[in-house]
């Protein structure tokens, strides 16, 4: 009895990896902060429904989005680092890249402010005063879109971050967060993420508004002329769904505690 | 004492409310797992007695490599893998990453090296008497095989059990080739990681105390085969 009940188990799990596996599915990698913010809950299973795709996320830096999509690894790249977008379309290994949405990056940190960043209203200097000061700063240290920004923004501030003060963690945004939080540190955030952790933490928004800090978000098809595999259908569909009237107004309506985390590029 | 006390009764609530999430979560991991140790216990029981029962040149360096090899870190085994599975890799037509067959592929490399010393260290320690006895009798190696694994049997098992515990509760091979993909490839261990960096502690630590419990249901139900087959 129990060796047949155990046999009917076993069977199951073999039907069922299987049946999971053929399904029409839509490989997308898209960086932690979109996936933290819990838009994507929102966002997918209405394109689901409508198009009978199942769209499997992988939730990555955008980095390592991009790098999974010149693999070939992925259909479809979500993600936020303009310049690194540019050079992977023009690598050849993407194409059709299109706006979705956008929102910004914030410096938090500590209550206190004890680097007294908050009256500036240009984020590199802020950094560079973080540095001056030497108060903790936690980087993503992860090749995200978030870690691509921060870098910009020490460059521009004329300064190699790095120290005692400077710990790169190597790690999601969301995690990132809850250290810097712990720490009472400094930290770049995507606004979204930011939103999504307020409740849970005690650090404030400390610098915000700068233009630098602007934070656009495009998906991009992975080129199927380098990866025939590409499910090219369901990539044009979900592009199609997130850029239409449905897709844009989710986005719009997005709300955690009534404050917007995105806002729509395509329709305003 | 909160930070304990929310995660107990998190976990409890987990259990009883049968969370449609949660039940997927639980069931890819079993899946994955169960598999993986099966294939390896297939390949690893055999192989582990045979090379247990016979000398052949090499053979102390086949087991210190058998042994290097239970230290193989998770994380590696996904780095070599996803080498081999990515679309650029020997095998990236088969399109295999990110589902749950590569999983299995890979708690399969990780177990059966676990597997198939603890099989030649039960094999090694049995009675040399049934050796002698097999000998006296004309049984050659093949014929030895399922004698040695039938005397053995509950040496065997603990290997079997030891590996699934190894597969079922590793993670590094689970996020690398699986992708963490909700209601696909997510399971229990990379559901923890994903609520520990979201900071949501309590669910993390909620689903760890769920994960032993199916851990430990697991490893009654292998003990009651057990005892039947004794």
């Amino acid at each position: 009895m129990l060796h047949r009940t155990l046999l009917c188990l076993l069977l199951a799990m073999l039907v069922g990896l299987n049946t999971a596996q053929a399904q029409d599915r839509l490989r997308m990698a898209t960086t932690t902060s979109t996936d933290n913010s819990g838009l994507l809950k929102i966002l997918h299973p209405p394109f689901e429904a409508q198009y009978g795709i199942k769209v499997d996320v992988i939730a990555v830096g955008t980095g390592k989005a991009l790098r999974l999509g010149s693999q070939g690894d992925v259909d479809l790249v979500f993600v936020h680092a303009p310049q690194a977008e540019q050079k992977f379309v023009a690598s050849g290994a993407g194409v059709e890249r299109l706006p979705v949405m956008h929102n910004d990056f914030v410096i938090l940190g500590p209550e206190g402010d004890y680097a007294g960043i908050a009256y500036l209203d240009d984020a590199s200097k802020a950094l560079k005063r973080i540095a001056e000061t030497q108060e903790v700063f936690i980087s993503r240290g992860d090749d995200s879109g978030t870690h691509k920004k921060e870098l910009a923004l020490w460059q521009a501030a004329g300064r190699e971050p790095g120290g005692d003060w400077y710990l790169a963690v190597g790690q999601g945004m969301g995690a990132v967060l809850t250290i810097a939080d712990d720490k009472q540190a400094y930290t770049l955030a995507d606004r979204g993420t930011y939103l999504a952790y307020r409740d849970k933490m005690s650090l404030k928004v400390l610098l915000e508004g700068d233009p630098d800090l602007h934070n656009p978000y495009h998906v991009i098809m992975v080129n199927p002329a380098q990866h025939p595999h590409v499910n090219q259908k369901a990539a044009r569909a979900y592009m199609a769904f997130i850029r239409g009237a449905q897709g844009q107004s989710l986005i719009r309506d997005y709300r955690i505690n009534g404050e917007p985390l995105f806002y729509p590029d395509v329709l305003p | 004492m909160d930070y304990f006390l929310q995660a107990c009764t998190g976990a409890l609530r987990l259990i009883f409310s049968l969370d449609a999430e949660v039940v997927v979560i639980v069931w890819t991991s079993l899946c994955i797992s169960v598999i993986a140790s099966l294939l390896a216990a297939a390949v690893a029981l055999p192989a582990g007695t045979l090379i247990s029962l016979n000398e052949f040149p090499g053979k102390n360096l086949l087991l210190q490599i058998l042994n290097t090899l239970m230290a193989l870190p998770t994380v590696v085994v996904g780095l070599l893998l996803y080498g081999i599975l990515t679309r650029q890799g020997p095998a990236g037509e088969l399109g295999l990453l990110y589902t749950p067959v590569a999983m299995v592929i890979g708690q399969f490399v990780l177990v059966t090296p676990i597997m198939a010393n603890l099989t030649v260290a039960t094999v090694s320690a049995a009675d040399p008497r049934l050796l002698q006895t097999c000998r006296s009798l004309g049984a050659g190696p093949w014929q030895q095989l399922p004698v040695f694994m039938r005397e053995l049997r509950v040496g065997l098992m603990a290997a079997v059990v030891t590996g699934f515990g190894r597969a079922i509760g590793e993670v590094g091979v689970a996020m690398m080739l699986g992708g963490n993909i909700e209601g696909y490839t997510r399971t229990m261990t990379t559901a923890i990681a994903l609520e520990t960096s979201k900071g949501e502690f309590e669910m993390g630590l909620a689903l760890g105390i769920l994960l032993l419990s199916v851990a430990f249901i697991v490893n009654g139900l292998l003990f009651r085969l057990q005892r039947r087959g004794a």
